[in-house]
């Protein structure tokens, strides 16, 4: 079971319904359930768009784009039928705060997914869930089929002469399906390949037709949105950056776990005070900011507040929420090998930059952290990466690509400490494999 | 059709390809299901699920090869997935995974002798704050030492023995 971990700073917007059971539809409404689909019917499409828009909610799978803004691109009139896709192909590595809201509050995925529905007039949705999160996908079937047996899903919802389906899906692993296009493609029952943009989902998307597609923390935060009024969630945030969200601390820390906090809310006072600081009084060395593909900090760059514009001005990215802590014992390079050996696995071969790139990158990585690299090879490893950008249809290359970026620049010593021969000099003895993997 | 499934799961692939605009959206979890069911996908089922989903085989194939959780081959009855991705390298990871390849005595990807055990190193499976981790079939466990891993591998033999026992 995955729980919420909790702090005195803690606010609880999305994780409101956590642990009181809220999975039982009873329980649900007791709790203020389905009011927000009740108050979105009666404010009609302009209403709703207009409500998400003063929310400042921003999408919480890693672009950070504004939710009520992609919403309004979808066209009014459309001769093809229009969708609602929400991603809970959870696998950034460091996350794992919809597997929180998938298990103990199933119903708010629902309702967000119906609300979404009508701002667009679709009357279908889907709620595609990873491969492995099967006991997830159960709670979800079991809460849909609660759903229409109470008459908020199927013909006629809540009486209100409007009809709309959710029909769950499940993935079968792969990380590259989390990339909006190719969970398309996954839907339509192909390969996870990315589609060329324009047009964009929101235009032409699932089946041929408009399609708005956000993450499952987003859509689950939309009957909150609804519940506190548009204008008070966005007080909880920052400017621009509206709310809370669910940060996963993990790593070398105290206190890993998930935690709900304002966005903007600081960052190192959530690794020392949230999250208790580093084990055995060691030193912190690096901070991946948002899922493995999100540049990583160093030690003085993490006084800032944890929002899409103030991470991204510090030269990083607020991604996913997944906060990994490195202490001062890890070594970079064998760090930044782990990630890259995770893209060159999981890139799906589409784009020649990213297909090649990562595998190079895996064995000159490889090379330099058993010993036997050159002195260019650095340089070689920061041209081959710098070389990716923009250069693919989906940004699974740029994620590969950006933080290697940054482990050589900032952590360049590291990377020559292993040359001549030398090995990893933090004797780390986990050996990997030149070829193949 | 005459099918290779149960009848529980062939009426539920019956009513699965009717939920979509397209038929051929239901191949990716009605591939998982079969595997859950009968082990592995093998050339008859990927025939018959083919034929339920109005593609060619080749097609099929296509698909099975491009997810890392479909597979062509047996595995063992518990499937263990240990992660090895940051977070859980960062904890401990790859001692978990040396730790299970030395007490089932098989490397990545192998499978133990009297088919009870197989093991994979995987991807980020969702559970980096309750790291290191893995999933024995669909189970996660989470927050593991290698005595831990000890005691639900154990755990998983015994109860395969007291299901052959009855």
């Amino acid at each position: 079971m995955a729980t919420l971990s909790t702090h005195p700073d803690c606010v609880p917007v999305v994780s409101y319904r956590f642990g009181k059971g809220a999975a039982n539809i009873d329980k649900y409404l007791e709790l203020d359930g389905y009011q927000a689909a009740r108050k979105a019917l009666a404010l009609g499409p302009d209403g709703i768009i207009a409500e998400m828009k003063a929310s400042n909610l921003r999408g919480r799978g890693g672009a950070g784009f504004p939710t009520g803004l992609k919403w309004s691109f979808v066209p009014k009139q459309s001769a093809k039928p229009k969708y609602v896709l929400v991603n809970g192909d959870e696998s950034e590595p460091g996350t794992c705060k919809d597997r929180l809201i998938l298990e103990q509050d199933p119903h708010a995925v629902i309702e967000g997914t119906i609300i979404a529905g009508l701002s667009v007039q679709s009357q279908m949705g889907f709620i595609y869930l990873r491969g492995e999160y099967r006991y997830l996908l159960e709670i979800m079937e079991r809460a849909v089929a609660d759903a229409y047996a109470e008459g908020f899903l199927g013909k006629n919802i809540f009486g209100s002469g409007v009809d709309f389906d959710i029909v769950t899906q499940t993935g079968a692993g792969a990380y590259e399906v989390g990339e909006e296009s190719a969970l398309m493609e996954s839907l339509e029952g192909k390969r996870g390949i990315p589609r060329i943009r324009p047009p964009f989902p929101a235009v032409v998307g699932l089946y041929g037709g408009p399609t708005i597609i956000n993450n499952a923390e987003t859509i689950a935060t939309v009957p909150h949105v609804f519940r506190l009024g548009g204008a008070e969630y966005a007080k909880i945030g920052t400017e621009r950056n509206g709310g809370t969200r669910l940060f996963c601390l993990s790593g070398h820390i105290e206190r890993p776990g998930v935690y709900e906090l304002p966005m903007g809310y600081n960052l190192k006072k959530m690794i020392y005070e949230v999250g208790g600081g580093i084990p055995g009084g060691k030193k912190l060395k690096a901070v991946v900011p948002g899922g493995a593909s999100t540049p990583a900090l160093t030690a003085d760059e993490i006084d800032i507040g944890m929002d899409f514009d103030q991470v991204g001005k510090a030269g990083s990215m607020l991604g996913s929420g997944g906060v990994v802590v490195l202490d001062e014992t890890t070594c970079m390079v064998e760090f930044a090998l782990r990630t890259m050996k995770f893209y060159a696995h999981e890139s799906c071969g589409w784009c020649i930059p990213c297909r090649e790139g990562t595998d190079w990158l895996k064995k000159s990585l490889t090379r330099l952290h058993e010993g036997g690299a050159v002195d260019k090879d650095i340089d070689n490893i920061r041209y081959l990466a710098e070389n990716m950008l923009g250069r693919t249809f989906c940004p699974l290359g740029d994620a590969a690509a950006m933080p290697t970026i940054a482990f050589v620049k900032k952590w360049r010593k590291e990377f020559e400490d292993h040359l001549e021969g030398k090995g990893c000099p933090y004797r780390h003895t986990h050996q990997e494999e030149l070829v193949g993997g | 059709m005459t099918t290779l499934f149960s009848p529980a799961l062939a009426a539920r692939f019956d009513k699965l390809v009717t939920l979509y605009p397209i038929r051929r959206s239901a191949l990716v979890p009605m591939l998982l299901y079969a595997q859950d069911e009968v082990g592995y996908l093998f050339d008859p089922v990927i025939a018959e699920i083919a034929e339920r989903v109005g593609a060619t085989e080749l097609e099929v194939r296509n698909v099975i090869s491009y997810y890392s959780m479909l597979r062509t081959k047996p595995a063992g009855k518990y499937h263990v997935q240990v992660c090895t991705n940051i977070s859980c390298m960062l904890r401990g990871g790859n001692e978990i995974l040396d730790h299970c390849k030395k007490k089932l005595g098989i490397p990545n990807k192998g499978v133990t002798a009297d088919g009870l055990f197989s093991l994979e190193e995987v991807e980020c499976i969702g559970a980096c704050s309750w790291a290191p981790a893995a999933q024995v079939n669909y189970d996660f466990h989470e927050n593991l030492t290698p005595a831990s891993i000890d005691q639900v591998l154990a755990d998983y033999r015994a109860k395969s023995e007291k299901g052959a026992a009855k």
